[in-house]
């Protein structure tokens, strides 16, 4: 426990006076839920929620030479990311390992802003400014520059649309542009972390409260919902989405989590951790390491982050993340396990819940895809 | 919220009704069904089992989390309620009704079980 005082974001009165129930999110003092998850998640998943994703944080990067610095300290292609696009890509350390999961959005042909997860932010921040020392590039903290609002949810088109003039329709996913909402300026952008469509809102802090009931009138009629952290984690789930700290951590590279195809080697240039990551693609191949799958309960408890999987008595592998899933009406969770296991419908695995061996049936990722 | 006066309550937040022919109702507070969130499924001790004041009778699983079961009270388990297994949300949405636990026939009761007002105190501490 830290003793120093949670940070409150710009829309911290709004969700008291919803009732929410809070929670410490790595040192931000986040809304859990406003009224039942499920019901959240539901709603997410039919019609459209609201999130405050203030906590995240944002790093801006500009100058002649920022795409060439974040080519250097990130693994993705970053210069090749078209303006008004954006790229999920990581950070990583000089042995492989992952320092975080970012998206990287162009803004213009020398500016892009970076979005770190709220524990890692001060470490990619950091990781940044030091890689980025003889560049001709500013790497400028902006996490006191934004509030962040996520509209997510198949209505959530329409409901943005009916407060902007910006062009939604040509708004590709992964896209983001400058633009106006409820009369405030804002960065649309076309991302999000629930697998449904819907859009993510960077505005000033001092715009927030204004944006956040402005959507909330605007889904009045359609059913948005405020939503909370928790069902954010139930639909990501769902939704095979990494965690940094569940699915990813410093101990694993993007290849271990199955997520390989983030490094581009082909790109122009040297990068941190590319002689590491470049044994770690072969072995990759070669020795395939543990798998990221999917697991479907059989009965209903639900497997916890820790919880060992098991085959013929043998440990296989260790859940990282697990919930009871509105969507499928089950207990679901992601694990690595052995290659040997790891293929879909393979036989006999189950998981160690407190002492008892529960059947679970190994599935592809994702649980859920939307319909397009 | 509030806790209903004729009940009596533990520290672990359980409430017991009053008994009929020495059969007493158990289930779990308004204020822990709240702290738990969405009630997905619930582990509850099996009829004609003995469970033991204070000791774990079973499980409640949330979104977030598990918590053990505490049973306020020792005594023989005469009655679950089917309708909580079948739908856990009850505890969330009936919490000291319909969402009741099990049933059990009192052989021993702790003396330091709460009032609804001394539990109303101990949850706002």
């Amino acid at each position: 426990m830290s003793s120093s005082p949670l940070r409150l974001t710009a829309l911290d009165a709004v969700h008291r006076s919803l009732g929410a129930t809070m929670t410490d999110f790595a040192g931000w003092d986040m809304p859990l839920r406003y009224g039942s998850e499920r019901d959240e998640h539901h709603a997410v998943r039919t019609a459209a929620g609201l999130f405050d994703l203030s906590h995240m944080g944002e790093i801006t990067v500009t100058g002649p030479q920022a795409a060439a610095l974040l080519d250097h300290a990130l693994v993705g292609n970053i210069g090749g990311v078209r303006t008004g696009r954006a790229r999920y890509t990581m950070i990583c350390s000089e042995d492989g390992g992952i320092l975080d999961d970012l998206i990287v959005y162009r803004l213009a042909e020398s500016e892009y802003m970076v979005v770190a997860n709220a524990s890692n932010a001060q470490v990619v921040l950091d990781a940044l400014v030091e890689r980025g020392a003889g560049f001709d590039a500013e790497v400028r903290d902006d996490r006191d520059a934004y509030a962040l609002l996520a509209v997510q949810g198949p209505e959530s088109p329409g409901i943005v649309k009916a407060l902007t003039d910006a062009d939604l329709d040509g708004l590709k996913y992964y896209a983001g542009l400058p633009g106006t909402v409820a009369g405030v300026p804002a960065l649309i952008a076309r991302t999000g972390y629930t697998g449904e469509d819907g859009f993510e809102l960077f505005v000033k802090p001092e715009h927030a409260v204004e944006l956040w009931q402005a959507l909330t009138k605007a889904g009045e009629g359609v059913g948005l919902t405020p939503c909370g952290l928790s069902c954010r984690d139930t639909l990501r789930l769902e939704a095979g989405m990494p965690l940094y700290g569940h699915e990813l951590s410093t101990a694993l590279t993007p290849f271990d989590a199955g997520l390989g195809r983030v490094v581009k080697f082909e790109k122009e240039g040297d990068f941190v951790g590319r002689t590491a990551l470049e044994a770690a693609a072969e072995r990759a191949a070669s020795a395939p390491p543990r798998v990221l799958v999917g697991l479907v309960a059989e009965g209903r408890r639900v497997p916890r982050a820790g919880y060992r999987v098991v085959a013929d008595g043998e440990v296989i592998g260790e859940v990282t993340s697990g919930a009871p899933s509105p969507t499928l009406g089950k207990p679901i969770a992601m694990a690595y396990v052995d290659a040997a296991h790891s293929a879909p419908g393979t036989a006999g695995v189950g998981v160690d819940i407190r002492g008892s061996h529960e059947p679970y049936e190994v599935v592809a990722l994702p649980f859920y895809r939307r319909e397009k | 919220m509030s806790n209903p006066q004729q009940l009596r309550y533990s520290k672990e937040h359980e409430w017991l009704s009053g008994a009929e022919d020495g059969v007493s109702t158990v289930g779990i507070t308004e204020f822990a069904a709240n702290a738990l969130g969405d009630v997905v499924y619930a582990q509850l001790p099996e009829v004609g089992s003995t469970v033991t004041a204070g000791e774990t009778c079973g499980e409640l699983e949330s979104t977030k989390s598990v918590s053990d079961l505490y049973s306020p009270v020792g005594g023989e388990i005469t009655e679950i309620n089917e309708d909580v297994v079948n739908d856990p949300s009850l505890v969330n949405t009936a919490p000291f009704e319909g969402g009741w636990l099990f049933k059990v026939r009192v052989a021993d009761e702790p003396d330091d079980l709460l009032s609804a007002d001394e539990y109303s105190a101990h949850t706002a501490g």
